[in-house]
């Protein structure tokens, strides 16, 4: 045993001289051959959207030596991907973009993943939610509108969203609860025909993200009433009726205490180099940096939050914490199976 | 498929019997159908049918339209009496299912580039009696192709293997 | 009005300046290659050239990326023609006549048929979306779930009743079909099904996996059958065909208008080319002289699909533009693009991107008359391709479904599926289950039953709201009309022949 600690510890010693021998290991890592990005979700989302402009801003400004490819994986609401990564141990070369999912999706099916197996890079970003109705309806602010649903019978207004258990849904069970009426939740495949149905009449509202509604506020069809944050947007500039993101109130200030926000960031497999995610991290921020990645953020009204290393996992276990109890609280943990 | 033992010829199963087996095959994924709906919930919820709903009754059908068409094969008169093909024929489409399974079943381990080029190079060699000089050259070529293709132009990485490794193109 | 035809002179002003066009071109060329290699498509083409196209301004992009769009649905008919292989769900109608034709040594004239239907079919959606933009995108808004249940109703029901195989194999097939479909994550209620705790069956059963292999590995078994004497006799490789084949298109007119008219309206609601082309040939079936002919190499049952698809795939560009809802998942992808180039698609984007727009609509013609002479000048190659021997081609055909199957999802054990579907096909085949049915119920099975559940959450379980407005209850009419029109037809018959009877 003695012995062969002393070998242990000897080796270890060597290594180390090595290591320290050897010229600045930590900037030397660059990919050798090309990044992929995986996508838990189809092409045209979100997600993928994300992922692709940033494939564009990485290729356009020449920031990599090696090629960005995005690779769709949205099987399983996404727990295809995520198992993928999960499965990719030490693979410095493969990183995920999440949503909400990362969450939702083990929680709802009973996929075995949990961000815990993953490694975590960066949060780039994060999405507002905003409560939306067609602009024919009288109701200008969120309080009109909560009074209405107030004075009739439950089940009477029809909320539009994307997916099943998912983030849209979440936030119209927490609306039920601050609201104490029942709504009748009818999903959606995405977050664009999510909108439509809403021009269309065919539901009462949506908690579109702003990126999916935009044109159809600024087309005069659709009003925003009020933000799921706990501070409004911070974007001033005019976009319709001579309002801005910044002028949409909180929900809470009208009385709707429900805030949420999904995460827009990337994780890692398990086991891979720090010096690899380091590189990532220099990379997302050079990404940050250019005026196409801005005018994306402003053009959807993002929370433009970067977080990086221990404060990014504390943020994700939080974030974790919180959808396990609004999942708990709406019935949609899978049974145990 | 035993009955073909039986016939004066021998040449090959039977029609009637394969049709049996593929109405029973069919059948099965009904039941399969059934046991997974159950699993989830059949019933029909206040808002509407619940996830099993549907798949539930489609294994219902199945089955039961399974035993029409298993019934109808070995009790009708009508319908085809003569074989299903020839032990020969068979052994022909055998000759390509056997290869293609080695090939699926390799691929995640020594890529899609070499597979293929086994692939091509044995059926050219071996099912089409190509000489040395015309299989290899085409068992090359079109898997080198493919990788400018898919891995260079179009950024579509497909399974790679040892070899790709050790040449160093991404593993 | 005329401002519009004055934007549109603006538009092919933009389109035709020289780099413009040789955008364009490229576009063709890189759309038909990856139209033509299973598995690649349209959607992932285009997700795949996105980025390349950042640097470039939005109006040359998107003539590109178009360009890319047409050629990808122009490609889709010629693996399904030579080779049985539908590379997009839209193409599988395509391959009921066109295969058939191919084999008996027409490939050049089912190709040529196809090409320009689909070229007719795109102009006439285009003519609609330079005329009546506004007026159609309103249209779109009126379909809800319960509305886009109706049409996925009408496509399934104008389609069954068809095959001539025993019915309750049609049954049989049917219900395989749509229970494949169901596998995976049920979208209404978040639920797993029919997993069983397998990851590999998340994502459920592609339908171009269960294609590629039915149709394309099993045709490869059913041939190996017969020896390796390749089934199709060598087809006429020369551009005489082409002309030929024209000459005795305009007899079709009728049909080609039917079938651009309901392509155009399925283009407009949001269910897109698949029922289209679907219905198209099942109606064309119906109403057709020599529809007992369907199915074995008849040139009409390659016209109605291919006119109806691309007259759909065309006018899904036109919600996509102006309410930002894309109507096919390609447009889905170049609508990420729109916005990635900071375009809001929306009933502004018509005001604010004049430019932009109308260089998109002048592009959509001209790049499918390019397309359409890129196409067609490759219709000798394409059928040479027929030429090369068999023990040759099959395992090229193996290795391109391989890479197909493997790259819908990334998934290597959907390389072993389609192998699956292969058997089975053959022995599906031999054993006279019709595949058609199966294939469709894939394809649209778990959507019309997720609309179907969306409608009756709205509507509380009551299923009144399939006859609730003027639009539902007249295309659910007309799906029933449609199911039971073999009886309607025979008691009109007989009618009809009492009547005469009672005259003579």
């Amino acid at each position: 045993m003695l012995t062969s600690n002393k070998i242990l510890s000897v080796g270890a010693a060597c290594l180390g001289g090595l290591l320290a021998l050897s010229p600045a290991p930590a900037k030397a890592w660059e990919p050798s051959h090309p990044i992929e990005i995986i996508v838990p979700a189809g092409t045209g989302g979100g997600a993928d959207q994300m992922a692709r402009t940033m494939q564009g801003i990485i290729t356009k400004h020449s920031l990599t030596k090696q090629p960005v490819v995005v690779i769709n994986k949205s099987g399983g609401a996404g727990g295809e991907g995520f198992l993928d990564v999960k499965n990719s141990k030490g693979n410095d070369h493969k990183l995920i973009i999440t949503l909400s999912n990362l969450f939702t999706t083990p929680m709802a099916t009973g996929i075995p993943v949990n961000w815990k197996d993953l490694t975590p890079v960066a949060m780039m970003a994060l999405d507002e939610f905003v409560l939306w109705v067609n602009a024919e309806k009288p109701y200008k602010t969120a309080k009109e509108f909560v009074d209405a649903i107030k004075a009739a019978p439950d089940n009477s207004f029809k909320m539009g969203g994307t997916g099943s258990k998912q983030e849209d849904q979440i936030i119209t069970v927490a609306l039920q609860k601050a609201i104490g009426k029942k709504m009748i939740y009818i999903p959606q495949a995405g977050g664009g025909a999510v909108a439509v149905q809403l021009v269309g009449n065919h539901v009462d509202s949506t908690v579109n993200n702003p990126i999916e509604a935009v044109a159809h506020w600024r087309g005069g069809k659709l009003r925003p009433l009020c933000v799921f944050d706990s501070k409004p947007m911070p974007y001033k500039d005019v976009v319709a009726d001579g309002k801005s993101w910044a002028d949409i109130p909180t929900c809470k200030s009208a009385g709707l205490d429900v805030e949420y926000l999904m995460l827009r960031g990337f994780f890692m497999g398990p086991g891979v180099k720090k010096e690899a995610v380091n590189y990532y991290v220099e990379l997302f921020k050079k990404v940050r940096e250019t005026p196409e990645w801005k005018k994306l953020m402003s053009d959807g009204a993002f929370n433009t939050t970067f977080m990086t290393g221990d404060e990014y996992a504390k943020w994700v276990a939080n974030a974790e914490k919180t959808h396990e109890g609004l999942m708990r609280e709406a019935g949609f943990l899978a049974k145990s199976n | 498929m035993s009955e073909t033992a039986h016939e004066a010829g021998g040449t090959g199963p039977s029609h009637r019997a394969v049709e049996a087996g593929v109405a029973i095959v069919i059948g099965l994924f009904g039941v399969i159908a059934v046991i997974g709906s159950l699993r989830v919930g059949i019933g029909w919820a206040d808002d509407g049918p619940m996830a099993g709903f549907f798949p539930f009754y489609i294994g219902v059908i199945i089955i039961l339209s399974s035993l029409v068409n298993l019934y109808t094969v070995l009790f009708a008169t009508s319908g085809d009496q003569g074989l299903f093909a020839t032990w020969d024929q068979l052994g022909k489409v055998t000759s390509v299912v056997i290869p293609t399974a080695i090939y699926v079943g390799i691929m995640p381990y020594i890529g899609i580039y070499v597979a293929s080029a086994l692939l091509i190079g044995i059926f050219m060699l071996w099912l089409g009696k190509y000489r040395w000089t015309i299989a290899i050259p085409v068992a090359l070529l079109v898997p080198v192709l493919t990788f400018f293709f898919f891995e260079r132009w179009f950024l579509v990485p497909l399974p790679k293997g040892p070899l790709e490794r050790l040449l160093g193109l991404y593993a | 009005m005329f401002d519009d035809l004055g934007n549109l002179m603006y538009g092919f002003s933009v389109v035709l300046q020289p780099h413009n066009i040789l955008l364009m071109v490229v576009g063709i060329v890189l759309g038909v290659i990856v139209g033509v290699l299973p598995g690649l498509g349209g959607a992932n083409g285009v997700a795949i050239l996105l980025p390349l196209t950042f640097s470039m301004s939005p109006t040359s992009a998107i003539i590109m990326l178009s360009c890319i769009y047409w050629g990808a649905l122009f490609g889709g008919a010629i693996t399904s023609i030579l080779f049985n292989i539908p590379g997009e769900p839209w193409s599988v109608a395509t391959t009921f006549d066109g295969y058939p034709m191919a084999q008996q040594g027409r490939a050049g004239e089912a190709l040529t048929a196809a090409f320009t239907s689909s070229f007719v079919g795109a102009l006439f959606a285009v003519i609609m979306i330079t005329l009546v933009a506004p007026l159609v995108a309103s249209f779109a808004l009126r379909f809800g779930p319960a509305e886009i249940f109706s049409v996925y109703f009408l496509a399934f029901c104008s389609f069954v009743g068809l095959s001539k195989e025993p019915p309750f194999k049609t049954i049989a097939a049917m219900m395989l079909g749509f229970g494949l479909g169901a596998v995976g994550l049920d979208q209404v209620t978040g639920q797993l099904r029919l997993t069983f705790g397998f990851e590999t069956l998340l994502g459920g059963f592609d339908f171009l996996i269960a294609v590629i292999g039915l149709f394309g590995i099993g045709e490869i078994l059913l041939t190996m059958e017969e020896g390796l004497s390749f089934r199709g006799k060598s087809a006429k490789i020369s551009l005489a065909v082409v002309i030929k084949t024209w000459k005795e298109l305009p007899r079709y007119w009728l049909l080609s208008l039917r079938s651009c008219l309901i392509g155009c309206w399925m283009g407009i609601s949001p269910a897109g080319a698949t029922p289209a082309s679907f219905m198209s040939y099942g109606i064309a079936k119906r109403i057709s002289k020599r529809g007992h002919n369907f199915g074995k190499g008849e040139i009409e049952g390659v016209v109605a699909p291919e006119t109806a698809a691309h007259a759909a795939g065309t006018a899904a560009l036109l919600p996509m533009l102006a309410l930002g809802v894309p109507g096919s998942p390609t447009a889905a992808v170049l609508l990420g693009g729109l916005l990635i180039w900071g375009l809001q698609p929306g009933p502004l984007l018509f005001v604010e991107q004049t430019e932009f727009v109308w260089g998109l609509i002048a592009s959509m013609y001209m790049g499918n008359i390019v397309g359409l002479i890129v196409v067609l000048t490759c219709v000798p190659l394409f059928a040479a391709i027929l030429r090369v021997p068999f023990s040759v081609i099959a395992p090229i055909i193996l290795v391109l479904c391989a890479i197909g199957a493997y790259t819908v999802n990334n998934n290597s054990f959907d390389v072993v599926m389609m192998l699956v579907f292969g058997i089975a096909g053959y022995f599906m085949k031999k054993t006279n289950y019709p595949m058609a049915p199966m294939v469709l119920a894939i394809v649209l099975g778990d959507k019309a039953e997720e609309s179907f559940r969306q409608s009756l959450l709205g509507s509380q379980g009551s299923l009144g709201v399939f006859f609730s407005n003027a639009l539902v209850s007249t295309v659910m009419t007309l799906g029933l009309i449609a199911l039971f029109w073999p009886l309607i037809s025979r008691a009109m018959d007989l009618v009809l022949r009492r009547g005469s009877a009672a005259r003579a």
